[in-house]
């Protein structure tokens, strides 16, 4: 569809437009022309409003002769061509009218007066087509580098959702290797602690697999989601495993990215706790201040254990899909401070009502 | 290590996890053939372990407080045949490197330790030949491109002394034997000086002599000594000898 039909406002701008044309040709009639002023604007004024729309044909010949892949030839001929052709339907169009206010009083010569002024009228009539052609074309590249920012856009948000969805958080499979390796123990020596075990186990991996897919989960479901990792954790490693936690009633509501914290414990856990002889402890806080959730992992570790495999790459991940989902709104630190290991980060709150009121985009980029 | 026909096989298992060490008890107890001589729950106490009780055979997991798995084979040398448990699958070409006789992933299936044990004992009794090269050597060998050590487990006796290698001032060849200075004392460790520079990063440590090493962090100056020879002098004053190649390395890296 024509890009001026298409919006009411812009067809009236271009109406508009017109107007100071419609001026310029009484003018050309008047004063060259010698039609007395009242002729001249009778006929000026309808036949630029039919130009108007005339010339908005130029578009389907610009469309089909894009400026970057047509020869001149071909693109002299087809504006050339539509210029003779509009113009002569003008003059036509001019006649039709002079002669249909010949009966009106004082309009008596303007049959005569008005056929002295064709050839001028026609030469106008050409210069407007192609001032439309040039102004059609601009109204092209305009739009074909709206369309390019759109696509554009449209790529770099399928990016963001693309690398949203390969960071999504994974269950560590060594977590998964170790605890069948101990219900296997179990097995033989205390059945009914292995089938705890494996129910436990069972319970953490349905809680992940449902999490995982939700864009954002209350931090109160990611604490049991959690707890469900740690009591299987407890079993492997018994008494070594201590687990504190301080938690305002206010954050629990919070929203958070599911699969978010639990890598955090799951480090404290294989660099700091397992790395230990005689065990540590973890200790999880969190609390809502000035509309953004601030959590802290710590952890003790061994400064003079051996390095660990994968050292890092969970925290990596967190700090990277924080930074995909809030960019700069978030934050992630990582500090070791003597024995003492911390992971500090915050993020804007998203509350269940918090939500519910967000713009429309934001939605739907969420979802 | 080749073994009597009637004498048992000593074994000793190593995890930091009491359950892990549970499954390997399990399988072990249906050999009349094993004797179970050690338990050890961190690296430190699986070395002193081994140093005191020599067993044949260790089932040794690679992720341990204190030592890591390899460290500790390094320290008990070639004495003992090495199975290695783990969950990790990235560590088996290294484990094969250091010669363990195999690797067990966990969960450890009965068939597989079977199959292990039997290899064990094969080696045992001779008929596959020993680790041809001695266990540290192999480590440095193993040790991954790019990656270079930050810290030296040395062992005296049943104790190890971890050196990391920041707190190294510099390491002497003796024999078989490194000694390596550090914080006024010298552990000795039987290591090649050749592998340990290998092993070390290159940007800190410096080959000046044929017997020597010196951390450059630790060199003052360098002086002139005699004809045609030089000496590092170390903040401590003390003077090490710089053979001539080693002079050369030593210019190209203060003229960097």
């Amino acid at each position: 569809m024509h890009p001026l039909l298409a919006q009411l406002r812009r067809l009236i701008f271009y109406l508009l437009g017109w107007i100071p044309l419609a001026g310029m040709l009484a003018y050309l009639l008047a004063v060259p022309g010698g039609l007395t002023w009242w002729q001249a604007f009778a006929v000026s004024v309808p036949l630029c409003l039919l130009y108007a729309f005339v010339c908005m044909a130029a578009w389907y010949p610009c469309l089909a002769t894009p400026l970057e892949r047509s020869s001149v030839p071909r693109f002299l001929v087809t504006h050339g061509l539509g210029a003779i052709v509009a113009s002569g339907l003008w003059v036509a169009a001019a006649r039709l009218l002079a002669r249909m206010l010949a009966g009106f009083e004082g309009f008596h010569d303007i049959v005569y007066e008005l056929s002295k002024d064709l050839p001028l009228l026609f030469g106008t009539g050409v210069l407007l087509y192609l001032l439309a052609v040039g102004f059609h074309y601009v109204l092209l590249a305009v739009e074909a580098s709206r369309q390019a920012e759109a696509r554009m856009m449209q790529a770099s948000l399928l990016a963001r959702d693309a690398e949203l969805r390969a960071l999504k958080a994974q269950v560590n499979p060594h977590f998964l290797f170790n605890s069948l390796n101990s219900i296997s123990a179990l097995t033989a020596s205390d059945p009914a602690k292995a089938r705890e075990m494996c129910i436990l186990l069972g319970d953490f991996l349905r809680r992940t697999l449902g999490l995982g897919e939700k864009p954002a989960i209350p931090l109160s479901e990611e604490m049991s989601l959690i707890h469900a990792f740690l009591a299987v954790e407890q079993i492997r490693y018994g008494d070594r495993l201590k687990m504190e936690e301080s938690i305002d009633r206010t954050a629990l509501d919070a929203e958070v990215p599911p699969l978010l914290l639990q890598p955090l414990v799951e480090n404290a856990i294989v660099h700091g706790v397992a790395n230990l002889v005689a065990g540590g402890w973890i200790r999880l806080v969190a609390q809502r201040r000035d509309g953004r959730l601030e959590i802290a992992v710590e952890n003790v570790f061994d400064p003079e254990g051996p390095r660990r495999l994968r050292n890092g790459v969970g925290l990596v991940n967190v700090r990277q899909r924080l930074e995909a989902r809030y960019g700069s709104q978030s934050s992630f630190v990582a500090s070791a401070e003597g024995d003492l290991f911390r992971v500090a980060i915050t993020l804007p709150v998203q509350s269940e009502d918090a939500r519910a009121s967000a713009p429309a985009v934001l939605k739907e980029k969420i979802s | 290590m080749t073994l009597p026909e009637d004498r048992k096989i000593r074994t000793m298992i190593v995890d930091d996890e009491d359950l892990a060490r549970q499954v390997l008890r399990e399988f072990l107890s249906k050999h009349a053939e094993i004797e179970i001589v050690a338990e050890c729950a961190n690296g430190f106490q699986a070395v002193k372990s081994a140093a005191e009780l020599k067993p044949d055979l260790v089932f040794l997991d690679i992720q341990m407080p204190k030592l890591d798995g390899f460290e500790v084979l390094e320290l008990i040398g070639s004495e003992s045949a090495v199975i290695f448990v783990t969950a990790y699958d990235t560590f088996a070409i290294r484990a094969f490197e250091v010669h363990a006789i195999d690797y067990l992933l966990k969960p450890v299936g009965a068939t597989r330790f079977e199959a292990a044990l039997e290899r064990a004992k094969e080696r045992l009794s001779g008929k596959l030949p020993p680790a041809p090269m001695p266990a540290m050597e192999l480590a440095a060998a193993a040790r991954p491109p790019q990656q270079y050590l930050d810290r030296i487990p040395v062992r005296d006796g049943s104790s190890v002394f971890i050196i990391p290698v920041a707190k190294l001032d510099y390491a002497e060849a003796q024999d078989d034997y490194v000694a390596l200075a550090s914080q006024g004392k010298k552990h000795l460790k039987q290591q090649t000086i050749s592998s340990l520079e290998a092993a070390l990063d290159p940007s800190r440590f410096l080959r000046i002599h044929r017997s020597y090493i010196v951390n450059l962090e630790r060199v003052a100056k360098i002086e002139p000594y005699g004809k045609d020879s030089y000496v590092a002098v170390l903040n401590t004053g003390l003077q090490l000898p710089v053979s001539r190649a080693g002079h050369a390395r030593l210019r190209a890296f203060l003229d960097r």
